[in-house]
C-alpha cells in the first residue's frame, strides 16, 4: 500500500463544546478515520467520532471467568487428586474453604486482564505516534481540544479537508507529518 | 451531577472557583516540576531515611538471631509482628474505599484526594506485608507460601486461614498497584509534555507509554477504570474479612466469633481515613492545596470517621454481649481479664482512644477546625493499634488452660522494627509528593465547569 505524504490533519479547539461539535460534523460528512485528543474524558466526543462500545468489559470477563475456574481447579487437584490430606477422614473436596482463594483468583484475573486488555486495545506502549510531530500538540495535555483527520480516510483530500475543518471554526489547522 | 463548585448550605466547595483547565494542571504538575524541594521536604524525607534505615538494621539483627530477639513466646506466638500487620493492612483500605467505592458512588470530591490515598495504600500494604514474612522465622523462604510446582512435591493446605490470607493481601497489592498505575498514566503523560528537563521527559514519557489523550483510548480508559473500581471494591472488603478469619477460625476465647469481619472491615476503614487526615493536612498547608483540598474534603473523612467509629463501637458492645449471653466460662474469663487483668489499662486506653475521643467529631466546630481533626486523626489511629494489641495479645495470654499462661512485653527489636516501618511509610510518601502529581490532574479538570459539553453538541 501506497503511504500517504502525510498521516493527516489536525484542528485546534478551545472547548470540549467546540471538539464534540466538529467531531459530530465530521462524522456526518462521512469522515470515519479520524481520531480525538483531550486532557481528560469527554464521553460525547468517544460517541461523536463513532466509538460506541468498548470491548474492555468483555475482556474483564473472560479474565475473572479464568481466573476463578483456573484457581477452583488448581485447589481441587492440589487437595483432592496431587497431595491429598486425610485429616480425621474430612472430605478432600472440602468446597466451602476452597472459595476464599477462587474469589480472589477471580478478582486478580479481572484486574490483570482489564488493565492489559485495556493497553493492548488502546496499542499502548506506543514509542512513537506521528501526531507528536505537531508543536502545539503538547497542549493536549493541558487546556486545547484537537480533532485529527488520518489521510488514509477514504473522504481525505488534502485541499478538501483543510477546508472542511476550516469551516468548524478553529483555532488552527496543522499538517501532521509523519 | 450537580456543579461540584457551587456552595450549598455553607459547605465548602469541592474545588474553589477560578480555576481553568490550565491553572489546575499548573498548580499540580508545578510541585513536581518547578517547586525548588524546599527545606522542610529533605528534613522530612531523612526523618524517613534514618527510621528505615533503623528497619534495616532491625530485620538484619532478625535474620542473624532468628524471632528470638521479640518478645514473642508460647504461648503469646503473634505479638507486634501481626499487630502490625493488620494494622497497616487496615490503613490501607482507606485508599481503595475512596477510589473505588467513592467513584461508583459518584462523588466527585473524591478526586482531589484519592491519588494519594492510593499511594498510601500501596505503602501502607508493602509494611503490612513485610511483618508475617518477618514473623516466619525463615523469611528466605517465603516464596514456599505460593502454591508451586516443587522438587519437595508438597502443596500450600487450601483449608487454612493463613493460605487464604496469602492470596488476598498479594491481589489486594497487585490491584491497587494497577490501579494506582492505571490512573497515574494521563497525569504521566501531562507531566512529559510539560517538563523542560531532558531527564525528567524521558523518564516520565517512558512511564506514560506514549499516551495522547485520544477518544478511543479514553472510552477504553473509562471502562477498564470503571471495571477496576468495580473489582477493588469487593476485594477490599474481602481482604479484611480474610484477615479477621485468621483469628476468627481459631477456637481461641475473643476470636472464635461471627462479628469479627464486618468489625475488622469497619476498623480498617476507621483507621484508614484518620491516615488520610493525618496526610492530607500538612500536604494542603505546606503546598497551599487548600484549593482543591477543602475543608469540605476534611469534614466528609471526619463524618466517615465517627460513622465507622461507631460501628466499631458496637463491635465491642456485640463482643462483650456474646462472651456474656454465650455462658461459656473461657470467653466471660477473657472479657474479664481484658477489662481488669493485667492488660487493663491498655483497654480502657483503647476505650477512650477509639470511642469516647472521636464522639467530639458530632461537633460541627470541631469538624471544621484542621488542628483538632490532625489531633483525633492522632488518637484513632493510636486506638485502632491498641485494638489490635489487645485482640492479639489478651486472647492468647490466658486461654483454656492455666498452666500455660504467660505475658508478653515487646522489646526493643520490637519496636524498632514497628518504628521502622512507620519511617519506610513516611519516606515513601515523601518520594511520591516529589516525584508524581499527587492530586489527579485530569479527573480535577472534569470538575471544572467548563468541561461539562453543552446541550448543543449532544
Amino acid at each position: 500500500m501506497k503511504r500517504a505524504p502525510i498521516f493527516g490533519l489536525m484542528a485546534e479547539f478551545d472547548s470540549p463544546t467546540a471538539l464534540a461539535l466538529a467531531a459530530r460534523k465530521a462524522y456526518a460528512d462521512g469522515y470515519r478515520r479520524m481520531d480525538a485528543y483531550s486532557p481528560f474524558p469527554i464521553e460525547e466526543v468517544s460517541e461523536a467520532i463513532g466509538h460506541h462500545h468498548s470491548r474492555v468489559p468483555l475482556v474483564v470477563l473472560v479474565g475473572g471467568l479464568l481466573g476463578g475456574i483456573g484457581g477452583y481447579l488448581m485447589q481441587y487437584w492440589i487437595s483432592v487428586v496431587n497431595y491429598p490430606i486425610n485429616v480425621g477422614g474430612r472430605p478432600l473436596h472440602s468446597w466451602p474453604s476452597f472459595i476464599v482463594v477462587t474469589f480472589e483468583m477471580t478478582i486478580l484475573g479481572a484486574a490483570v486482564f482489564a488493565v492489559f486488555g485495556m493497553l493492548a486495545l488502546n496499542r499502548l506502549p506506543m514509542p512513537y505516534h506521528p501526531v507528536f510531530n505537531v508543536e502545539r500538540f503538547a497542549f493536549a495535555s493541558k487546556d486545547r481540544f484537537f480533532l485529527c483527520i488520518q489521510a488514509n480516510d477514504p473522504r481525505y483530500d488534502r485541499v478538501q479537508t483543510e477546508k472542511f475543518l476550516q469551516g468548524l471554526n478553529p483555532k488552527q489547522v496543522s499538517e501532521v507529518p509523519h | 451531577m450537580s456543579n461540584p463548585q457551587e456552595t450549598r448550605t455553607g459547605k465548602a466547595p469541592v474545588l474553589a472557583p477560578g480555576y481553568t483547565f490550565a491553572t489546575v494542571g499548573d498548580k499540580i504538575s508545578a510541585i513536581v516540576l518547578t517547586r525548588r524541594t524546599t527545606l522542610g521536604w529533605v528534613l522530612g524525607f531523612s526523618v524517613g531515611l534514618l527510621l528505615t534505615m533503623l528497619l534495616l538494621v532491625a530485620v538484619s539483627y532478625l535474620l542473624v538471631k532468628g524471632v528470638g530477639i521479640w518478645g514473642i513466646n508460647i504461648p503469646i506466638g503473634w505479638g507486634f509482628a501481626i499487630v502490625n500487620f493488620v494494622w497497616w493492612i487496615g490503613i490501607g483500605h482507606a485508599g481503595t474505599l475512596i477510589s473505588a467505592i467513592l467513584l461508583l458512588l459518584n462523588q466527585p470530591w473524591r478526586n482531589s484526594i484519592n491519588r494519594f490515598a492510593e499511594a498510601m495504600t500501596l505503602f501502607a500494604v508493602m509494611c503490612a506485608g513485610m511483618f508475617p514474612v518477618l514473623h516466619m522465622g525463615r523469611p528466605w523462604l517465603a516464596y514456599w507460601l505460593f502454591p508451586y510446582p516443587n522438587t519437595m512435591q508438597v502443596w500450600p493446605q487450601f483449608r487454612s486461614p493463613l493460605v487464604w490470607d496469602v492470596f488476598a493481601v498479594s491481589t489486594y497489592f497487585t490491584v491497587s498497584l494497577m490501579f494506582w498505575f492505571v490512573g497515574l498514566i494521563p497525569d504521566l503523560g501531562t507531566l512529559r509534555d510539560r517538563s523542560q528537563s531532558r531527564i525528567a521527559r524521558a523518564a516520565y514519557g517512558f512511564l506514560a507509554m506514549g499516551w495522547r489523550g485520544s477518544a478511543r483510548h479514553w472510552k477504553n480508559y473509562e471502562s477498564a477504570y470503571l471495571l477496576l473500581a468495580g473489582l477493588a471494591t469487593p476485594l477490599v472488603v474481602s481482604v479484611h474479612t480474610v484477615v479477621s478469619f485468621d483469628f476468627a477460625i481459631a477456637i481461641v476465647p475473643g476470636w472464635h466469633t461471627t462479628i469479627f469481619p464486618p468489625y475488622f472491615v469497619a476498623g480498617a476503614i476507621y483507621s484508614g481515613f484518620a491516615m488520610v487526615l493525618v496526610i492530607a493536612i500538612p500536604i494542603r498547608r505546606f503546598y497551599g492545596l487548600g484549593d482543591m483540598i477543602t475543608m469540605r474534603h476534611l469534614e466528609n473523612c471526619a463524618r466517615i470517621m465517627l460513622v465507622t467509629g461507631l460501628i466499631v463501637a458496637y463491635g465491642y458492645l456485640v463482643e462483650g454481649f456474646m462472651a456474656w449471653y454465650r455462658s461459656d466460662e473461657f470467653d466471660f474469663f477473657m472479657l474479664k481479664n481484658r477489662m481488669l487483668g493485667p492488660y487493663a489499662p491498655l483497654y480502657w486506653l483503647l476505650i477512650f482512644c477509639n470511642i469516647v475521643a472521636p464522639q467530639v467529631l458530632w461537633s460541627r466546630r470541631v469538624r471544621q477546625n484542621v488542628g483538632a481533626l490532625f489531633g483525633i486523626s492522632i488518637i484513632i489511629l493510636i486506638g485502632m493499634w491498641l485494638e489490635r494489641f489487645i485482640i492479639v495479645v489478651t486472647s492468647l495470654h490466658r486461654d483454656f488452660l492455666t498452666s500455660s499462661w504467660g505475658m508478653y512485653y515487646p522489646t526493643k527489636w520490637d519496636w524498632f522494627t514497628y518504628v521502622g516501618t512507620i519511617g519506610f511509610f513516611v519516606m515513601a510518601m515523601y518520594l511520591f509528593i516529589r516525584f508524581l502529581p499527587m492530586i489527579s490532574i485530569f479527573e480535577m479538570q472534569t470538575l471544572l465547569p467548563q468541561a461539562e459539553v453543552e446541550a448543543k453538541a449532544k
